[in-house]
């Protein structure tokens, strides 16, 4: 018994800095600021390893060897000032060493003027809307088909047979790769989160309220997240995706939505 | 000794009363502790069962079980039932039984609100629990009641409110009882600084709830006028923010989760130097800490908010106070493994759920360093890495720590120890599965997967299946706990001798086993060697 506590000690020793592995870990990203971000999140998560060494170790020594099984005599000491001003004095030089980069960064992250691209944002119950104001471009995106007609209870459908399940949406948000991109976030009913864990950005969305935020990215490809505020019943059912694209692409994109959109208008400008 | 023998032969002649009329008219604090520890296992069968319900849905992809609207509705009432229903009272419960035993008072100062206090709960967890049967089913905008979302409850929104203002009521009443008997009903040499650690830690709680419980009222009562009244505290589209009310309901929110672990804090400092036959290490700076996280828990409550968008000037406030509170939880920490180093342990089921405690609410302390840091928040927040990290600190933290604090007095209670054998089963099962259950879910939050959702991608599926097979290994290991409880309080065991265990410090050891029902009608003599200090 006394045996499987120490063995079940040294696990949860040991389980921290083993399972941190890169699979399970968060995402790297494909923004500077998601680089520091991670890079601040493993920082903290040594740090943390580091004293949960120091401290279990102690514990597990302690329970190990001071037993009275082991015929241990109980000492009877209480107080040892020395100690206590060392161990209260160490904790808030390791917490400065970990706020100092932790504020530059954040410092950066709310840094979100002079951008090359604004796109606004605005969240529905349960599907996100996006424009271009200095584009000319707006437009809803919702959880694609083949992911609603699965995630319906009973559909018969087995998740796994459908691509990027939950996560993938009938139209995209696209950016041109290299360019700052700021986002402006608000709500037209409730509050929700727009949130892609590889740009690492995310920020509720909330009625009455125009939040900012910003990210470069510096990768093409598809990039997905989803709702993070709980908005009702379908919070689970609204993903977020982002195309990166070049930014050559990007303009060929532009166009063909501005003429997607140029039929419809001078249409509603007639009636 | 005298005053445990008085205590004993007045028992004789002023016994309780028999049958129904001993709980419902009850004004004796062992009896209305009783009630509340028996009603807080209750609510967390209640609240498990929910929590299984849970686990079930997403135990693989897809919807199996369920809706989307009833599963919200799970999740919400699974953190209200536990919050509210399980760990608070389970709190008040201990205090009741123990704080008179432990400071040498004949009782409660105010036995007749204590019996109110009580009895105030079913009546508002009947209300709560009542409101899955309602047009609209129970409240599915988390126990954290945002709104606008909020506003889109069914019938249910007003017995939400109405509820939540009871609750706040009992625990109100509960904190004013146990700030009063503790500084008029102590022993008369007892000083402040002598009392044991669980009673100061009571004592700075009830200041804590006396604090935020009408923060929240206030915060309920406007989103009821909100909705019925044509207010618009908190509607954008009068002119109110939404984001003040989260504001206010942090300022409660983030006291009440210390309310929740201070005074577990109070009881792993009880156990540990039991076992380790030796007094508690810095008793004095343990009550500075205790003092010091209760001071911090009034400035930090925008942690919960960093995403909401706030100035940056704000978030390095928060950050930087957040981040200050793991000094003196360290020290805690700290107080505790020096405690034990150089004692002579042993490693019965009280001190397996202490020790237990400090190493998985050390872990929990870990990720709550780790989401105080503000850019990296930005990606754990509001994902299954939150979860994670405050389960971490409430399940193996509070709930283990009633736990071990129940095996530690009941004999006390009942005069029967419980069987050790199934006690250390029951210990083993629940730190494994409990590790099992909520270890992956850092995995899945970190990966990305948001919380309060029914259904998720496939690449979360794996780990989810893993959680849910450790929640129902916990659920049911639970079980075995309520079976050793009831065996115990039959008499099925040994008998108790009045010190229980090995000379353990405290007067409630003073007193014989099973307590009897009238103690310390003249108060005790405290001796040096019945302090802890």
């Amino acid at each position: 018994m006394k045996r499987k506590l120490i063995l079940g000690l040294a696990v949860f020793c040991l389980a921290g800095p083993a399972c941190a592995d890169w699979a399970i870990n968060m995402p790297k990203g494909i923004t500077d600021m998601s680089h520091e971000t991670w890079r601040l999140h493993m920082h903290v998560f040594w740090w943390c390893v580091a004293i949960g060494i120091v401290v279990f170790g102690t514990m597990a020594y302690t329970i190990f060897k001071h037993r009275k099984s082991r015929g241990h005599q109980a000492a009877q000491f209480a107080h040892n000032g020395k100690l206590e001003v060392v161990w209260t004095a160490i904790p808030v030089i390791i917490l400065l060493i970990m706020a100092v980069p932790a504020a530059e960064t954040l410092v950066k992250l709310e840094y979100t003027q002079d951008p090359d691209l604004t796109v606004v944002i605005t969240g529905y119950q349960w599907r996100w809307h996006y424009e271009y104001p200095d584009l000319g471009v707006e437009f809803f995106s919702t959880l694609a088909a083949e992911s609603n007609a699965a995630r319906r209870k009973g559909s018969g459908i087995d998740p796994a047979t459908v691509e990027n399940y939950l996560l993938d949406v009938d139209k995209p948000l696209v950016v041109p790769k290299g360019a700052k991109v700021r986002v402006l976030l608000t709500s037209k009913d409730v509050i929700h989160a727009w949130w892609v864990p590889a740009l690492a950005i995310k920020k509720d969305a909330i009625p009455g309220f125009m939040n900012q935020m910003w990210f470069r990215p510096e990768q093409t490809g598809t990039y997905r997240g989803q709702c993070a505020e709980l908005c009702g019943v379908d919070h689970g059912y609204m993903p977020v995706v982002v195309h990166v694209v070049e930014p050559a692409e990007f303009k060929t994109w532009v166009a063909a939505r501005a003429e997607e959109a140029a039929p419809a208008t001078a249409a509603g400008e007639e009636e | 000794m005298t005053t445990a023998v008085a205590g004993a032969h007045a028992a004789e002649h002023h016994g309780p009363p028999k049958g129904w009329r001993r709980w419902v008219f009850s004004t004796n604090h062992k009896d209305i502790g009783t009630m509340y520890l028996v009603f807080s296992l209750t609510m967390f069968f209640i609240g498990g069962t929910l929590a299984l319900l849970i686990r079930t849905e997403l135990f693989s992809p897809g919807l199996q079980f369920m809706l989307p609207e009833f599963f919200n509705q799970l999740t919400t009432m699974h953190a209200l039932i536990m919050i509210f229903g399980a760990v608070m009272p389970s709190m008040v419960g201990l205090g009741n039984w123990m704080i008179p035993l432990m400071i040498g008072a004949p009782d409660m100062a105010l036995p007749r609100m204590n019996n109110w206090s009580f009895w105030i709960l079913p009546f508002a967890f009947t209300l709560l629990l009542s409101t899955f049967f309602m047009r609209g089913g129970a409240p599915a905008g988390g126990w954290t009641m945002y709104p606008p979302l909020v506003l889109q409850t069914g019938d249910a929104f007003p017995f939400l409110i109405f509820s939540i203002h009871l609750m706040g009521l009992s625990s109100i009443m509960g904190a004013i009882n146990i700030i009063v008997t503790v500084l008029n009903l102590r022993a008369p040499d007892m000083s402040l600084l002598k009392m044991p650690l669980f009673v100061w830690a009571w004592l700075i709680t009830a200041y804590l709830l006396l604090a935020v419980m009408p923060v929240l009222a206030g915060a309920v009562t406007m989103l009821l006028t909100d909705q019925f009244f044509g207010t618009s505290f908190f509607l954008a589209a009068g002119g109110g923010d939404p984001v003040l009310y989260q504001h206010i309901f942090w300022f409660f929110g983030h006291p009440e989760v210390y309310i929740m672990i201070l005074p577990a804090f109070g009881l792993i400092s009880e156990i540990i130097p039991t076992f380790a036959r030796k007094p508690l290490f810095g008793h004095d700076s343990m009550v500075y800490a205790l003092a010091c996280i209760a001071f911090l828990s009034f400035v930090v409550w925008s942690h919960h908010m960093f995403t909401v968008g706030m100035p940056l000037t704000g978030q390095l406030f928060f950050m930087f106070a957040t981040m200050l509170i793991s000094v003196p939880t360290g020290v805690k920490i700290f107080n505790w493994t020096a405690t034990m180093w150089r004692g002579a342990m042993t490693f019965e089921t009280p001190m397996l759920f202490a020790i237990a405690f400090v190493v998985l609410f050390t872990i929990g302390g870990f990720s709550g360093l780790m989401v105080a840091i503000v850019p990296a928040d930005i990606q754990y927040h509001d994902t299954y890495f939150v979860v994670a990290h405050f389960h971490y600190v409430l399940v193996p933290g509070s709930v283990f720590a009633v736990l071990g604090a129940v095996y530690y007095w009941l004999p006390k209670w009942t005069g029967t120890m419980y069987n050790e054998k199934l006690g250390q089963l029951h210990f083993w099962l629940s730190a494994i599965f409990v590790n099992v259950l909520f270890f992956p879910m850092h995995f899945v939050g970190l990966a990305g997967m948001p919380r309060r959702i029914p259904d998720y991608s496939v690449q979360f599926a794996d780990f989810n299946a893993i959680s849910s097979i450790g929640a129902y290994g916990f659920g049911l290991a639970q079980l075995l706990f309520v079976y050793i409880v009831i065996r115990a309080v039959r008499g099925k065991g040994k008998r108790a001798t009045s010190e229980v265990w090995d000379h353990p410090k405290g007067l409630e050891w003073t007193v014989p086993s099973p307590a009897p029902h009238h103690t310390f009608e003249v108060p005790p003599k405290v001796s040096s060697a019945d302090a802890f200090s």
